[in-house]
């Protein structure tokens, strides 16, 4: 199982938090490719796709952060029209939510970060209609 | 096991007998030495040879906060000002503090009663004891310490805070007691939690007294359950000694309050009316062996009932219930009773949120109660989050019948305390 961990970090919301913890990764040397901010009222949720989760929980926990680390899947989808409906067909086709999706772009790949109920099966799925699901190692740097 | 068998499993009708001889001389010495129970007494039309009965004891006047506190420094003094042995005082939110003198007598009978309290949780000459309240001006520390001395057992006069000292006396000397209050006893439990320290395994901790703040069940299964130790829940006030007047058995099933030292009564707090036996209502206690300042029907202000059913390790002392709530405590919020305890109760049953917590009341009579979420109870969605803080709500509705703002918060973004705790701010603009 090498699927793609998301660092889950429980948040105040108010001005300057975003910017707290991208300055606690920096200085654990942690390279962020991926930052969502989910917010409601008071508090919020924010979660990162690093380097290194691990070390990322560790590095937040250490300057008091409560973490948790989440199972996502990154899918390499081709960068045309199109491509990432293909991805979201093939898993309502299959009766899979989608709890939470987003995607970015880098080095001229695009790539979607899925959060789903049952990420081993959802793999399964993207995996059969030849869909690229990346392991943590292949994410792009 | 006993430290005094015969006085604390004496017959009641024996024991209600020496109460009304120590009641009979207390009320003579007041109304001799004491010109503010002279007056009192001259107002009411009651002399000292009308309390023929315990029943008489509703002809005597209350003795409240503010009689102790006109009569600062020294005017409830019953002895000369030479026969007294130690000053301590109860600090107030405002003003002096209230005077509290002990005769050697009383220091000795304060132990004594420690002694008595600590012997009936299982304590021998062979524990350890860790003293982590404040030493001081305040009865906590030095009470305990004089009646664990008592008992022979090895004093370890740590005062509270400094947990990495705390640690380090435990582990070095095999602390097998402590005495501490609930707040810093659930700090206590995070620290020894983030240093990775298994109490259970590192530690000799077999017992824990908490006190000083009222604290409820749930909050000292969270202690247990962080300190991996019994704990053993106690009563006391600074005006009746201090701690050790009232403590709990191994049976645990209430506090075994010290009759033959102190008079209780259960009062309606508002109308001042005696209340039948389980009724909660104030305390109110009459000290009966007390030399340097008796006190006389004092109200305590705390919110509890008496178990009169006999209790199964044979001792004849009444019991009472942990005190729900302050008198002085309670809160009024649109309209609605409420005692800091409910909430408290409430959040410490809830699991995924954290120990520390606090009430802010703010703008036109709005409540909004702010707990941490727990390291354990965070799942990674603002869903499961935004649940959680519904169903806060909604439980503490049924509780305290007021729907109350829930505010989530990291661990450690309260204050943390490590003597009592502040858990109310009242900033309302009324
Ligand atoms: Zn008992």
């Amino acid at each position: 199982m090498n699927d793609v961990k998301l660092v889950a970090a429980f948040a105040e919301n108010k001005p300057g938090q975003v910017a707290h913890f991208t300055k606690i990764l920096a200085s654990a040397n942690i390279n962020i490719r991926w930052l969502a901010v989910a917010s409601t009222g008071p508090f919020g949720v924010m979660k990162f796709l690093v380097s290194d989760p691990e070390m990322a929980c560790q590095a937040l926990k250490h300057e008091g952060f409560v973490t948790k680390l989440v199972d996502a899947l990154a899918i390499e989808v081709p960068d045309k029209p199109g491509g990432l409906h293909a991805v979201a067909d093939c898993l309502a086709s299959h009766n899979i939510n989608l709890d939470n999706a987003s995607g970015f772009i880098t080095n001229n790949r695009a790539i979607m970060v899925l959060e789903v109920p049952d990420a081993a099966r959802a793999r399964d799925v993207l995996q059969k209609q030849g869909f690229r699901v990346l392991t943590q190692m292949e994410l792009p740097v | 096991m006993f430290w005094d068998q015969k006085i604390e499993t004496l017959e009641r009708a024996a024991l209600e007998r020496l109460q009304l001889k120590r009641l009979q001389e207390t009320v003579r010495r007041v109304a001799a030495h004491v010109p503010f129970y002279r007056q009192k007494f001259a107002e009411l039309g009651v002399k000292p040879e009308d309390i023929r009965s315990l029943a008489d004891l509703r002809r005597l006047p209350f003795t409240t906060n503010a009689d102790l506190r006109d009569n600062y420094p020294t005017g409830l003094l019953a002895v000369s000002y030479d026969a007294t042995l130690r000053l301590h005082t109860s600090s107030g939110t405002t003003g002096k503090p209230k005077a509290l003198f002990f005769s050697r007598q009383d220091v000795d009978n304060a132990a004594e009663l420690c002694a008595r309290s600590f012997v009936m949780t299982g304590i021998t000459q062979k524990d350890v004891f860790q003293n982590m309240m404040t030493y001081g001006m305040f009865t906590g520390a030095l009470v305990t310490h004089y009646g664990a001395e008592k008992i022979g057992c090895l004093v370890i006069p740590a005062g509270p805070g400094n947990s990495e000292r705390q640690l380090m006396l435990m582990q070095d000397f095999r602390t097998t007691f402590i005495h501490l209050t609930p707040s810093y006893a659930l700090y206590l439990a995070t620290f020894l939690e983030k240093h990775g320290v298994d109490p259970r395994r590192d530690l000799a901790l077999r017992k824990a007294f908490v006190g000083a703040e009222a604290y409820t069940e749930e909050t000292c299964r969270k202690i247990e359950e962080g300190l991996g130790l019994d704990v053993y829940n106690s009563y006391g006030l600074s005006e009746m000694n201090g701690p050790g007047i009232a403590f709990e058995c191994v049976h645990k099933q209430g506090m075994h309050l010290w009759e033959d030292h102190f008079l209780l009564e259960i009062i309606d707090p508002q109308t001042g009316e005696l209340l039948p036996d389980g009724e909660a209502g104030e305390l109110v206690m009459t000290t009966l062996c007390r030399e340097a300042m008796p006190l006389l029907r004092y109200r305590t202000r705390d919110i509890t009932s008496i178990i009169t059913k006999p209790c199964s390790c044979g001792r004849t002392h009444r019991r009472m219930n942990r005190i729900a709530g302050r008198s002085d405590d309670m809160l009024i919020v649109r309209g609605v009773n409420i005692y800091p305890q409910q909430i408290e109760r409430v959040l410490m049953a809830q699991s995924g949120v954290g120990r520390n917590y606090l009430i802010a009341l703010e703008g036109l009579d709005e409540m909004t109660i702010k707990v941490e979420l727990a390291e354990a109870g965070f799942e990674g969605q603002v869903e499961q989050l935004m649940k959680l803080q519904n169903h806060l709500t909604e439980k503490l509705r049924a509780e305290i019948l007021i729907k109350p703002q829930v505010q989530l918060l990291p661990p450690g973004s309260l204050p943390v305390s490590e003597g009592k705790a502040k858990r109310v701010i009242d900033n309302r603009k009324m």
